[in-house]
């Protein structure tokens, strides 16, 4: 008899963490993006992944835990936190 | 073929001739003889496995856990300290369901320091979830190595075993040994393939975070596979018999017990001296026995129900503490009987041979007169009083 | 059952005695259970090594205290011992030393002692005081318990090479020294 110790690939897809987002969540403004994806290394996520070129960046929001890291590091300031009740980021 | 060897020699013959891929292991008296003989045979090339130096029993049980979690048979012995140094790991590997085979030197635990003889090491990790069998002499050490891969590695167990012979006693006794051929071994051990393993081409996570969702149903599937070990292990002893001619129970030996009044409970080389003793015994007219037990875990409950129900008077010698509590054999020896109707008028406990105290055939013939109507807790045998007048002021 | 009593210091070999006695008895088809005692865990401290043997296996785990033969490497530990403790009332026991070096113990008429020179023997032999295998070859003389081809079958089965042959003068030895003491 065995319980739940193995866990196959794919399981971080089945868990949907764009519930645990509080009330901030990141705007992409794509003004100024460069396209140097320092918002991409930091998601702890790794859910930043629309387009790869400048100003096409965005991230999937299923997944954003709304955690900020990316508009922290993003240097031309073009990743902003909004209150997402007023914004609908999508 | 009957070889006249060192039991720790023994040890690394059956070990070679059960093929593990991986071996670790850090020295510790009196477990050093196994593994340096190990070393050698891989350094002369006679064993084909990767023997990895650590520097620590913490590391090389963590080694020997990696090995089995990619698939591949592993090896490891120690003692003492180093099996409490293990310990953190120990329920690792358990846990994670990896057959790894230990081979624990019995050895005291400090303090103060003490090379010699008992069972608290690996009485102390009982709950690990390991299986861990006795051996009285050095052929049943060799028959439980290679018993244990069988055990461990059945599909239906998935669970580690720990060999468990007496320090020095066995270790470093020297005695006769029937070694089995590569080929027998070969036609009772199958290869080991595991229900899951490491492996880049079909990645998977073994061990992750199991919340209060999951956590209780995978404790509770070790402990009913270990019921099924209960099953599992007379079974595996009767295909041993089959190749290789010596029969075992497994679980538990009954010597002379059909119409004994007073028996002792015991496990380890310790049983050799008692049955010496129950002959001796036997031959003036006393009716007295000795249960053996094998399998320490799984503890074997109905079969030590069925073989003591009928015995009025039970000594249980044990070579072990659980400090401020009953000595842990004659506990659970309690437990077995509690409630029951059919029950032994009196379950005596008796604590002997700590640390190396030579447990003689007076020792054992002062425990039979001790069972008497009147229950004993705990009793030290051979205690020197003298030793305790000590005064720190 | 036999019972047979090694003194000795760590180091000199007592454990190899036991083994290659014990391997003896076992070329006879015997059962025997060789197995050491370390006090203190050092070079030099007083160990003991015993050898049990019966026709069948043997079960007794304990140390030896009635012993039935006594082996003292190293006599300079009868200062401090009595090795003779529990030497059985028809018991022999054999002691590592020059005639007259030490004072022959007092024990009772039916038990016999034997000293033997095997540092000497083993000096000459190996070119080392490692008289164990003299002490063998005297154990066969003594005891006639084990006969001396068997005692050397164990000897060249343990030694290779140079020590083999000058391990097996050694036994040869002590046998005749025993013989030449008993004629």
């Amino acid at each position: 008899m065995f319980g739940p110790l193995v866990v196959k690939p794919g399981s971080s897809r089945k868990n949907k963490t764009g519930s645990w987002r509080t009330e901030l969540t990141p705007k992409f403004l794509k003004k100024n993006c460069t396209g140097c994806k320092l918002c991409m290394s930091v998601c702890p996520e790794g859910c930043i992944i629309e387009g790869s070129e400048k100003n096409q960046l965005a991230c999937d929001y299923e997944y954003c835990k709304g955690c900020g890291a990316c508009a922290v590091v993003c240097p031309k300031g073009d990743i902003i936190m909004v209150k997402e009740s007023k914004e609908e980021a999508k | 073929m009957k070889h006249f060897l060192e039991g720790s020699f023994a040890v690394a013959e059956i070990v070679k001739l059960c093929k593990p891929g991986v071996i670790s292991a850090y020295p510790i008296t009196p477990q050093t003889h196994i593994v340096e003989e190990l070393a050698q045979m891989v350094a002369d090339g006679e064993l084909d496995s990767q023997f990895v130096n650590v520097e620590s029993e913490h590391s090389a049980a963590s080694v020997v856990l990696g090995a089995v979690a990619t698939g591949v048979r592993a090896y490891t012995a120690t003692s003492s300290q180093g099996l409490l140094y293990m310990g953190e790991v120990l329920f690792n590997i358990a846990g994670l369901r990896l057959p790894v085979i230990l081979t624990c030197a019995n050895r005291a635990v400090s303090a103060p320091i003490n090379i010699w003889n008992d069972h608290q090491d690996s009485v102390s990790m009982r709950d690990t979830g390991w299986i861990q069998l006795f051996a009285e002499d050095n052929q049943e050490v060799v028959d439980l190595h290679l018993m244990a891969y069988k055990l461990g590695e059945d599909k239906s167990m998935m669970l580690p075993v720990m060999v468990c012979m007496d320090g020095f006693i066995l270790t470093h006794g020297i005695e006769t040994v029937d070694i089995p051929t590569q080929e027998q071994v070969d036609k009772f051990l199958p290869p080991y393939s595991p229900l899951y393993k490491l492996d880049p081409a079909n990645p998977l996570t073994l061990g992750p975070l199991v919340d209060p969702d999951a956590y209780m149903e995978t404790r509770y599937a070790i402990q009913e596979t270990l019921k099924d070990a209960l099953k599992l292990i007379p079974q595996i002893t009767a295909d041993f018999a089959k190749i290789f001619g010596r029969h075992y129970n497994g679980l538990i030996e009954e010597y002379k017990l059909k119409d004994a009044e007073r028996v002792i409970v015991a496990m380890g080389s310790v049983c050799g001296t008692i049955k010496d003793v129950v002959d001796e015994l036997r031959a003036k007219g006393k009716k007295v026995g000795l249960l053996k037990i094998t399998s320490y875990r799984p503890f074997p409950e109905q079969e030590i129900y069925e073989a003591l129900k009928n015995v009025s008077k039970v000594g249980v010698l044990d070579r072990a503490l659980s400090l401020g509590s009953y000595a842990p054999l004659a506990g659970e020896m309690k437990a077995v009987f509690f409630g029951k109707k059919k029950k032994p008028q009196i379950i005596s406990s008796f604590v002997a041979g700590l640390g190396g105290r030579d447990i003689t055939k007076n020792s054992i013939k002062e425990i039979f007169r001790l069972l008497t109507t009147k229950e004993k807790a705990c009793e030290f045998i051979d205690l020197k009083p003298e030793l305790l007048k000590e005064k720190y002021e | 059952m036999k019972d047979i009593r090694i003194h000795a210091r760590a180091g000199q070999g007592a454990i190899t005695t036991a083994a290659l006695l014990g391997y003896a008895y076992f070329l006879k088809g015997m059962y025997p259970y060789a197995f050491p005692h370390f006090g203190a865990a050092r070079m030099g401290a007083p160990m003991n090594a015993f050898v049990r043997v019966d026709a069948v296996p043997v079960r007794l785990r304990s140390q030896v205290y009635e012993p039935d033969y006594v082996i003292i490497v190293d006599a300079t530990l009868m200062r401090g011992f009595n090795c003779f403790a529990g030497l059985k009332e028809k018991g022999v026991a054999l002691i590592n030393a020059k005639d007259g070096e030490i004072e022959k113990p007092r024990i009772k008429a039916s038990q016999k002692v034997f000293v033997v020179p095997a540092s000497d023997i083993a000096l000459k032999t190996i070119g080392r005081p490692l008289g164990n295998t003299a002490l063998l070859g005297a154990f066969a003389a003594a005891t006639e318990e084990i006969d001396l081809n068997t005692i050397l079958d164990a000897i060249n089965k343990r030694f290779v090479g140079k020590y083999q042959e000058a391990n097996i003068q050694a036994a040869k030895q002590g046998y005749e020294f025993i013989k030449n003491i008993k004629r």
